[in-house]
């Protein structure tokens, strides 16, 4: 595992967000460092998926800032969020492929997009080979209704991965999987970071594959972190909420 | 009781006035996303075929039968006082100016809006959306507009088809099957229907084609709660642009005189 650089890629200061009466976030600070993958972890409804929209501005926070690689993006546009988001790969918790395209539209469409100076043959090279970082191959000319959860869910990092983004987020990337795919995923997590040299973000209530890919872990409770630090600080938390959290994993291990 | 039923009408009130207004911002946004670079030419062609080429077919046979149906009834009101030669300037009358913007509006709100509004619901439910959104392209751009744009541009195309095919029905039926002379048929209809008519219906198709259009997208795009919400989105888009066609047949017409 490489050290983390010391610069954060991600930083949130005091964000908080409502919706409504409902507090969701109610002053979130956290620091992500450039290169290192962060899990936030959390129950349902805690906010964790509100969190990671506002890290790439699909939601605009009540209060408070998010840095992403040293710009405050809050107070942006469409246009210049947009140019913040090319920094950014997002796999989605049911990979969110376009159904109506092939394996290969579906990967080569942020090239078709945002790289128009490439020729077909060469989004072909590329193509194949961030799908062969993910495991995959002769694939390209399939349906996304034609493969596995584990395939589609690879395929979504693939596309994430084509632009060699800074940033992955991963939104629950082990719901719904069996344990032998879970644990692919988790490897896929690992190998786009010593690969690519990303940095992750990760939200899941997954224990198990929290602490086998995160270098950080920030417990999410009732829209605060309660608690962040490496997985083996974060197993010795006196917050009640973790310590329940935690034991309903390790308890049984 | 009484005070329940006020309260009700006042919400639906609401509510209405309030899809009216997302409806109007819609609008705004998709003119915005229409005229900035980069031009979705591929997505707009698949829907103008979508919506256009693929409507031509129930559109011409909606136009056939309404031109059929129209002859043989007014044929047996202008029997009663001997002025069957009217029958043609009456059915072309009527079906430029009326049937054919109704209808055919109608047929691509069934066929094409309900395609739409599901299509555009899943992706929004699947997170299709969200998906083209971090990667930053614009989806008002690149699943709207196209959409909205067909429906403008191919509703008064396909008028113009119903246009023809219900003025064939209407010679039909008027003489090969009731016996009017065919010169009659032409020139009484030459008298009395003018391009104005033709443009009337033309134009309301153009206002039916967007309308319904973008009900279509506003439904699906704000789609929620997995496929029963799709669903329920497509229903209240259907009923929507139906009963739109209608309204906004009047108000158009009215403001054309």
């Amino acid at each position: 595992m490489t050290a983390p650089a010391a610069q954060p890629m991600i930083q949130v200061m005091d964000l908080e967000k409502a919706f409504g009466a409902n507090k969701v976030l109610t002053g979130i600070n956290l620091s992500i460092p450039a290169g290192s993958t962060c899990v936030i972890l959390g129950g349902s409804g805690s906010g964790k998926t509100v969190l990671m929209k506002h890290m790439i501005g699909l939601l605009k926070p009540d209060h408070g800032r998010v840095i992403v690689d040293g710009e405050d993006i809050v107070p942006y546009g469409p246009e210049d969020l947009e140019r913040v988001r090319r920094k950014f790969g997002m796999v989605f918790q049911a990979a969110a492929l376009f159904d109506s395209m092939t394996v290969y539209e579906n990967v080569s469409f942020p090239l078709r997009e945002h790289r128009k100076e490439l020729k077909e043959e060469e989004m072909r090279e590329i193509v194949k080979a961030k799908l062969a970082i993910v495991g995959l191959k002769d694939v390209e000319e399939r349906f996304p209704a034609d493969l596995s959860g584990g395939m589609r869910k690879r395929v979504g990092l693939a596309r994430a991965i084509i632009l060699e983004p800074k940033i992955v987020l991963y939104d629950e990337p082990t719901t719904g999987l069996d344990p032998i795919t879970t644990d692919y995923v988790d490897e896929m997590i690992l190998d786009a970071k010593k690969m690519l040299g990303v940095t992750s973000v990760v939200i899941s209530h997954d224990i198990a594959s929290a602490f086998k890919v995160a270098d950080n872990i920030a417990f999410l409770y009732q829209g605060l972190i309660v608690a962040q630090g490496a997985p083996a600080m974060l197993r010795h938390s006196e917050h009640p909420a973790v310590k329940l959290f935690l034991s309903t994993w390790f308890g049984k291990n | 009781m009484l005070s329940n039923a006020i309260e009700r009408i006042g919400l639906g009130l609401f509510a209405f006035v309030e899809e009216i207004g997302g409806l109007a911002t819609l609008l705004l946004d998709v003119l915005k996303w229409t005229f900035r670079p980069p031009m979705r030419v591929q997505n707009l062609f698949a829907q103008l075929d979508f919506v256009g080429v693929g409507s031509i077919f129930i559109v011409a046979l909606t136009g056939v039968f309404s031109g059929m149906v129209f002859a043989h009834q007014s044929w047996r009101a202008f029997e009663l006082f001997n002025a069957e030669s009217l029958v043609g300037p009456t059915v072309s009358l009527t079906i430029t100016r009326e049937l054919a913007p109704v209808f055919s509006a109608l047929m691509v709100t069934m066929r094409a809006g309900s395609a739409m509004c599901t299509e555009l619901g899943t992706m929004r439910v699947t997170e299709q959306v969200d998906a083209l959104e971090t990667m930053a392209v614009n989806p008002v751009q690149y699943l709207l507009v196209p959409r909205v744009l067909a429906g403008l541009i191919m509703v008064p195309l396909l008028v113009m088809i119903f246009d023809l095919m219900g003025l064939m029905g209407g010679y039909f039926v008027s003489v090969t099957v009731k016996g009017l002379s065919a010169g009659t048929f032409i020139t009484r209809t030459q008298q009395w229907l003018d391009p104005e008519d033709i443009g009337e219906g033309l134009i309301k198709g153009a206002v039916f084609g967007l309308f319904i259009a973008l009900v279509a997208c506003f439904k699906g795009y704000h789609a929620s709660g997995g496929a029963k919400g799709v669903g329920q989105a497509t229903t209240e888009a259907m009923v929507a642009s139906a009963l739109g066609i209608f309204i906004l047949d009047y108000f158009v017409g009215v403001i054309l005189h």
